[in-house]
């Protein structure tokens, strides 16, 4: 029997221009932060890729006055014709270095470059085409006659995209006239100081943008900083709500978006191929560390055998290994700790009863990996149903009727997206008015666009990003 | 089908879905009753397999097993016996200065064309295909497709490519292109049957799903896209489709049928973005010429330079392969 054995295509490490060491960045420069400098590794090998200099509280209180003083100083009275100038060539400067920037998220995050490069960078730089188009519009997008940017915004984003995330924060709040102190994940830091690099390079004001590498603990402080005006956070429920008790009662905006456990819901006259493969892209696009991921499919009873026979055989032909391969589909979980939560998630899974199946595909012996696994006969009584995995771990349920798959796509804490598979208009269109989610797909999964808002329902957050309705979060109107 | 010809009748259909070709009504039910093909979805899945690097050893593995895979075709109403023996030739040693390239599957040709080949082949191991029933347009009677069939299979072509009745098709008329099917098929007696659907004419996904169907129900052993005289010819997502069409077929009823695109496919590049579909959607055992045909006249030549330029380490030029 002849194997088609792809051979390895990596992509040279060497395009990353990886450092030995990352600073903090303020007021235009980069500066020696005054905490303790962590080390980020490459998931995918648990090496360490460079050493990073963090900030400490007074850093915080240095990065908000800086950005204050530039807020007051240029930024909020440029006129949009000019702000956009900048958005338009920080877009560029991310298109012109996506090559670098997809390498070292890749190397950073753990995610495979194929993801990396035609996904996260693009989409960021998009982001920032989009928003600089907005910069010059916001008296005439709606919102009265003169909407004011809102001052200096904290911004906490997360690991799972970071220069993504980080461009869905940044752009609008730039397009507005606001300016920034944003502190990246403490696992993945890099590819937001080179980010730091192109705002040099775009000559943008000193200050305007501030970035603060550091752990939860400079989070806090930039939240309970009393110079900041807005929060906005990207991350898990937990410390979303930790931030909304913090900010309680101050005259600080807020937007979370937090944690999901979509449901990605496959009725019998679905299009049955497709449907495996939104399936497939739902749950495992990024080893499923995705808010927005459909880790719950609710499958139509009729059809669940036939689902779960071409699921796990589409599923087994998924390739995990290096993420630099340009072959692989599935990389590396972000760090230890979120590979010891998956798996004991996992092992909860198998204690309350469901059905484990897991690719039977090589995974690499370093580093944190977990290959791809499909639940079966879950119930909305157990864990793997209701919380959050963060990882490659799909949970199978059924439903007998569309009633029973709106109640039981709803029945969850959380609300950020669900999919909707089956060729009915008239049902798609009924479904994604029962469902209390902030993005339905229809035949669909994971697309994104700059101009669709992006948010949730109750314990997957408040607020939106992107689309005219993600300005207004940066605006006083 | 009359007693006479029993005894070379198709295959019966296999039991799990005896029911679906008990009648007209329930033919129409089965085919209608088929998954429906989502048009962005599939083309987005083609477009991402297509981006698969293969480079190194797998890319001459590739080269090498989609030489192998080739049906050498000359399908112009000038063909000459001059020009299948040259084709022939050529099929049996594709690149003469390099022994140990593969032969192709087969040579493809109008039915009046079939003992010439077959003569010029005989021992070779290369096969020696037919297209008939009124080849490309079809659009004859029966008995003139049974005829013309016959024609080829006695002049001792191995494998015949009939076309569907594209007409008969898109009027729902599914039970008549099923009984014609099975009617060549019993004409073919040991040679392989391939049934072209032309796909460019079927429109939609939809409906290449269901002709696909309807070709492995009616005792296909191949189901192949185009006769390449039709724009657009083989695609990559009309071929995930299909060869999604086989992999269902193996999963419910154990037996192996074959896939090929033909038309179209002109480099080494797009041939190998056709064997990652193979693998990855109907699976590594498909990655046999029994199993999967390219229908290409000039991806030959292509590949055969690209190979070239992995064993030697540059690139030669066409000047050193042969026109033929």
């Amino acid at each position: 029997m002849p194997v088609f054995e792809y051979a390895p295509a990596p992509e040279s490490r060497a395009i990353a221009n990886l450092k030995d060491h990352y600073k903090p960045f303020v007021d235009g420069e980069f500066v020696d932060g005054s905490g303790e400098p962590l080390k980020t590794i490459n998931p995918a090998t648990e090496e360490v890729l460079a050493e990073v200099g963090t900030a400490s509280k007074s850093d915080v209180d240095t990065a908000v006055k800086a950005a204050r003083k530039a807020y007051n100083g240029a930024w909020s009275k440029m006129p949009g014709t000019e702000r956009a100038k900048y958005l338009f060539r920080i877009a560029r400067l991310i298109q012109e270095r996506s090559r670098e920037l997809a390498v070292l998220e890749s190397l950073d995050n753990g995610k495979p470059i194929k993801e990396s490069r035609d996904s996260d960078i693009p989409t960021a730089a998009a982001h920032f085409f989009y928003h600089a188009g907005w910069a010059d519009k916001l008296e005439y997008a709606g919102y009265g006659a003169n909407p004011r940017p809102l001052g200096v915004a904290g911004q906490i984003i997360p690991w799972n995209f970071p220069l993504l995330m980080l461009a869905w924060k940044i752009a609008p709040a730039l397009a507005t006239g606001n300016t920034v102190v944003l502190k990246p994940a403490e696992t993945t830091p890099l590819t937001a100081l080179v980010f730091a690099e192109i705002c040099q390079q775009a000559e943008l004001p000193p200050g305007v943008v501030n970035i603060l590498p550091g752990a939860g603990d400079i989070g806090a402080s930039i939240v309970e900083h009393a110079g900041i005006d807005k929060i906005a956070f990207t991350g898990s429920t937990e410390v979303g709500k930790a931030i909304q008790r913090q900010v309680a009662g101050t005259p600080k905006k807020l937007t979370l978006e937090l944690g999901g456990k979509a449901a990605n819901i496959v009725f019998e006259d679905a299009p049955l191929d497709q449907a495996i493969e939104g399936i497939v892209n739902g749950i495992f696009f990024n080893q499923g560390h995705v808010c927005c991921a459909g880790s719950r499919l609710l499958v139509q009873e009729s059809i669940a055998e036939e689902v779960l026979e071409k699921l796990r055989y589409r599923v087994s032909t998924l390739r995990v290994g290096d993420p630099l391969d340009k072959n692989t589909d599935v990389g590396a979980i972000n760090s230890a700790e979120q590979l010891a939560k998956i798996r004991g998630l996992v092992e909860s899974g198998d204690a309350e009863g469901a059905q484990r199946w897991t690719s039977p595909c090589p995974v690499p012996e370093r580093g944190f990996f977990f290959a791809p696994t499909v639940f079966a006969n879950v119930h909305q009584s157990m864990r793997i149903a209701r919380e959050e995995i963060f990882g490659p771990v799909l949970s199978v349920l059924t439903f007998r009727t569309p009633d029973e798959a709106v109640a039981k796509a709803n029945n969850t804490p959380y609300g950020l997206s669900a999919g909707i598979w089956t060729e009915k208009g008239s049902r798609i269109l009924w479904m994604a008015n029962q469902l209390r989610a902030g993005v339905v797909w229809a035949n669909t999964f994971n697309r994104f666009d700059p101009a669709a808002p992006f948010g949730g329902y109750q314990e997957s957050g408040f607020g939106r990003e992107g689309g005219r309705t993600g300005l207004e979060a940066y605006l006083s109107v | 089908m009359t007693a006479t010809t029993s005894t070379s009748a198709a295959p019966a259909t296999p039991a799990p879905l005896v029911d679906a070709t008990r009648d007209d009504a329930s033919l129409r039910r089965f085919l209608l009753g088929l998954p429906g093909v989502d048009q962005v979805g599939v083309e987005q899945r083609a477009a991402g397999l297509g981006t698969r690097s293969i480079k190194k050893d797998a890319k001459r593995w590739a080269i090498d097993t989609a030489i192998s895979m080739v049906d050498l075709t000359t399908l112009e109403g000038a063909d000459t016996h001059g020009k299948v023996r040259a084709l022939a030739a050529k099929a049996v040693r594709p690149d003469p200065e390099r022994q140990d390239t593969p032969r192709v599957a087969a040579v493809c040709v109008y039915p009046d064309m079939v003992a010439t080949a077959v003569e010029a082949l005989k021992g070779s191991g290369v096969h020696v295909a037919s297209v008939a029933t009124g080849f490309p347009a079809g659009r004859t009677s029966r008995e003139i497709k049974l005829a013309d069939t016959k024609i080829a299979v006695d002049a001792g072509a191995h494998e015949v490519d009939m076309v569907i009745d594209r007409g008969a098709f898109l009027e729902g008329r599914y039970m008549d292109v099923f009984e014609e099917i099975q009617a060549i098929k019993a004409a073919c007696g040991d040679a392989h049957l391939k049934v072209i659907l032309e796909t460019g004419e079927l429109a939609t996904y939809d409906n290449v799903r269901r002709a696909s169907w309807l070709a492995l129900l009616a005792g296909g052993d191949f189901i192949k896209t185009s006769t390449g005289k039709v724009s657009p010819a083989a695609t990559l997502p009309v071929t995930h489709i299909m060869l999604q069409a086989v992999h269902d077929w193996h999963v419910q009823t154990g037996e192996l049928r074959g896939v090929k695109p033909a038309g179209g496919i002109r480099t080494t590049k797009d041939a190998i973005k056709y064997l990652v579909a193979v693998h990855e959607v109907a699976g590594e055992q498909w990655l046999v010429p029994d199993l999967f045909r390219f229908g290409a006249s000039s991806l030959l030549n292509d590949l055969l330079l690209q190979r070239r330029t992995q064993v030697d380490g540059h690139y030669s030029g066409p000047d050193y392969v042969t026109v033929d």
